[in-house]
């Protein structure tokens, strides 16, 4: 099968006729013909962006198939507008093996809607005691390159140092989670600041993270290893990372669409769905990371997409789970935040939302050029289209976005994998068995 | 008022001075021999307690029951969570057992407030984690009052672990609605995260603010409660307190911030004396202090009845019923 895009414009350039054929884009040009078979889609108006890529996905499978599955979390995220996702490893059992990290892989490959990269486990049951068997998971058929123990960070500096010095011959990097454990405990739930102080909630300080991250670039540094910190949230940090690049240190380091748009303020009302980790921070925070991201210093966008069920968030604050969805308002989010503002053009898009995190997580095949030859992991997208958020129709198992009702400027039309649309008009193809 | 009591600072002057009037006449009915009143005949008040609670608990029961109420004790204390029950489904199972009114406490800053979003009856915070316990503001402001009279431009100091403290949200609150001038003193690791932004000032030093900057300067002085496992670091067999260290000793907190005779000395005539309870005599409260004429310790359990009647008289008769001593007629 084929497809023929009339009049798209790749990275928001000058339009331009664009045929996808045998998993690749064969050719780009004006007025193209189309081939027989071919399915031709009237792409005026509509930007050719590189399929997304997610750093930071949590899937739930296995152990909670009741918040999501491989399966609906890979459709979320194809009507996102994504091409491949990281499924981080706390998952039940938890990712720290070959034949775990394998079993993530198959599942995501059975799904069909985009390319699954499993996260191995940095520590045995992320529990940042012992180093879990990094070689056996990067030598797997799940080949992976992201490590991490996200939702705990490996506080203990030796164990860092040791996964740091560890992964390099796998050209591997380490996703930290950056929350020093003794600052910021497990009671830790928002941002200590005037709201954590009036509303009487356990305060998550910024220099919980902010230390952390030093520590590690300069154990980066020490090590000669690659880092990429994860869901960066406070101004603080983004100094530290700009610092450590400018230093040459081999760091990389993503933001959350929530961390771009929503701040503590929001805690006021108590409702855990804005009960996240890191928390919400201050405004001035978040415009430090909008201009982290617009500047290059924070390399991309990662969702940390995290269903839960209802009754998982039908708590008091401080006892609700961490977490929010973002694979399907990630890139309304960003076309809000960073586009709309102009602190990002599409081409900016392209790069933080995909070039940049597939060479963070060595993703073959995603976030390459719009070039004839390349592998056809491409989205669409309406730059003038608005997208409004019902929950009732979202892929994912879980219900715990912060954003219903709301409508984001941009929308994903259409999304391929190698090729095959997995979205089409807004809405998912079914994958056909092989 | 509004159909819950969530926030001291929910409450408005008048509405305040509207409570505390009507808990002057509620507080007339407590020295009588025969205590019941009919108001509240028929009407069921579950107290919901997700911590454990004597006083606040007994007060509400005993409020409760001199109004007729039913008053049924719910305690549910590792209920929710431990049997993998939702806050929700706790709530709204108490709930359907056909309640005019919930008295909640929980030990999660914010629950109370998720709760009455829950249910259709009215809610009471009876103290959620550290975040507010209106009633007990209410009954320490009425008991200023009965020492003071109009709070007007009257000076309160509070002293303790304020950061941990519900009592003193609510008491800032309060007491700012009701003109006075709150000083919360503490050292730097027992003052919340963001305090200047709050209407009162704040002082690390209590001989200081004791000392006022002219005599008298001080009318009252609350101490609040400090748990001595947030003294030295440390817990009972030696582990590390998880919530961190905030404060050397027992003894240095006590030199530097208990309420000790040297410092009683300080106040001037007409200051009284607050605590919530349960008082660590010794640690922020001498015995001097605590059992001296100025000590309004015990006046404050029994405002604190006064006080919860005429909440619940309200907020279940409504505020247009006749005044209590009518009703009682």
């Amino acid at each position: 099968m084929s497809v023929l895009l009339r009049g798209v414009a790749p990275l928001g350039g000058p339009a331009v006729d664009v045929l996808l054929e045998g998993g690749v884009i064969a050719e780009i040009g004006a007025s193209l013909a189309a081939p027989a078979d071919a399915e031709v889609i009237d792409a005026a108006g509509l930007v050719l962006l590189p399929g997304f890529v997610d750093l930071h996905t949590h899937l739930r499978e296995p152990g909670r198939e009741d918040a999501e599955t491989i399966a609906t979390g890979s459709a979320a995220a194809a009507l996102g507008g994504f091409t491949a996702v990281h499924a981080m490893a706390n998952t039940d059992p938890i990712a720290d093996t070959a034949e775990m990290v394998e079993q993530v892989y198959r599942l995501g490959q059975l799904a069909g809607l985009v390319d699954v990269r499993p996260v191995g486990a940095v520590s045995r049951g992320l529990a940042g005691e012992r180093l879990a068997e990094i070689g056996n998971m990067a030598r797997s058929a799940a080949a992976v390159r992201v490590f991490s123990d996200d939702g705990h960070c490996v506080h203990d500096a030796l164990l860092m140092r040791r996964a740091l010095e560890y992964l390099k011959p796998f050209d591997a990097v380490l996703a930290q989670h950056a929350q020093d454990p003794r600052l910021a405990g497990e009671g830790s739930c928002a941002h200590e600041g005037e709201v954590s102080g009036r509303l009487g909630l356990p305060g998550w300080p910024a220099v919980a993270e902010e230390s952390i991250v030093a520590r590690d670039v300069m154990l980066t540094e020490h090590t000669g290893s690659r880092l990429h910190v994860c869901h960066v949230s406070t101004a603080g940090s983004v100094e530290v990372i700009r610092w450590a690049k400018a230093r040459g240190i081999a760091v990389s380091a993503e933001v959350t669409p929530h961390h771009l748009l929503l701040t503590c303020d929001l805690l006021a009302g108590y409702d855990p769905i804005y009960k996240v980790n890191p928390p919400l921070r201050p405004a001035e925070d978040v415009a430090a990371l909008q201009a982290g991201l617009a500047d290059g210093t924070i390399d991309a966008v990662a969702t940390d997409h995290a269903p839960h069920a209802a009754h998982d968030k039908d708590h008091a604050f401080g006892d609700a789970a961490f977490g929010m969805l973002g694979l399907q308002t990630a890139i309304g989010v960003v076309a809000e935040t960073m586009v709309a503002t102009g602190l990002l053009d599409w081409a900016g898009v392209a790069d933080r939302m995909s070039v940049r995190p597939a060479a963070i997580g060595r993703v073959g095949g995603h976030g390459r050029p719009i070039e004839v030859g390349e592998p056809a992991n491409l989205t669409l997208v309406d730059p003038a289209g608005s997208y409004l958020v019902d929950v009732d129709t979202l892929a994912s198992r879980s219900r715990n976005t912060p954003f219903a009702g709301r409508t984001f400027p941009a929308a994903v039309v259409a999304t391929f994998l190698r090729g095959r649309p997995t979205v089409l008009d807004a809405a998912l193809v079914e994958v056909v068995p092989a | 008022m509004s159909r819950h009591l969530l926030s001291a600072g929910d409450l408005s002057s008048d509405e305040a001075i509207a409570i505390l009037d009507a808990a002057k006449q509620m507080h007339a009915i407590q020295t009588r021999e025969v205590k019941k009143l009919p108001p509240l005949r028929g009407r069921t008040i579950v107290n919901l307690f997700f911590e454990d609670s004597t006083r606040t608990r007994s007060s509400f029961e005993i409020a409760g029951k001199w109004l007729s109420a039913d008053v049924i004790n719910v305690s549910a204390k590792g209920s929710s969570m431990s049997k993998g029950e939702s806050l929700r489904d706790t709530v709204l199972t108490v709930a359907a057992l056909g309640v005019d009114a919930l008295v909640v406490r929980h030990n999660a800053s914010g629950a109370v407030q998720r709760i009455a979003g829950w249910v259709s009856c009215p809610v009471i915070n009876a103290g959620d984690g550290t975040h507010e316990h209106p009633t007990q503001a209410l009954l320490d402001a009425y008991s200023l009052r009965e020492r003071l009279g109009d709070l007007t431009d009257r000076h309160v100091v509070i002293v303790g672990d304020i950061t941990h403290s519900r009592v003193a949200r609510s008491n800032v609150l309060l007491l700012t609605t009701l003109g006075a001038r709150v000083t919360l003193v503490a050292p730097p690791t027992l003052l919340p995260a963001g305090v200047g932004a709050w209407e009162c000032a704040t002082s690390w030093d209590l001989d200081a603010v004791l000392t006022g900057k002219a005599a008298g300067d001080v009318d009252a002085v609350m101490m609040l409660r400090v748990q001595r496992e947030r003294m030295g670091g440390g817990l009972p067999g030696g582990a590390r307190d998880p919530g961190g260290v905030f404060v050397p000793t027992e003894r240095e907190y006590a030199i530097g911030y208990g309420l000790s005779p040297a410092r009683l000395d300080l106040l001037a005539e007409h200051a009284p004396i607050l605590h919530p309870g349960p008082m660590n005599r010794g640690l922020e409260i001498s015995s001097v202090a605590a059992d001296s004429a100025r000590s309004m310790v015990l006046d404050q359990v029994q405002a604190g009845v006064a006080v919860r009647m005429a909440v619940l008289y309200r907020m279940l008769a409504g505020v247009d019923a006749p005044a209590l001593a009518e009703a009682s007629a």
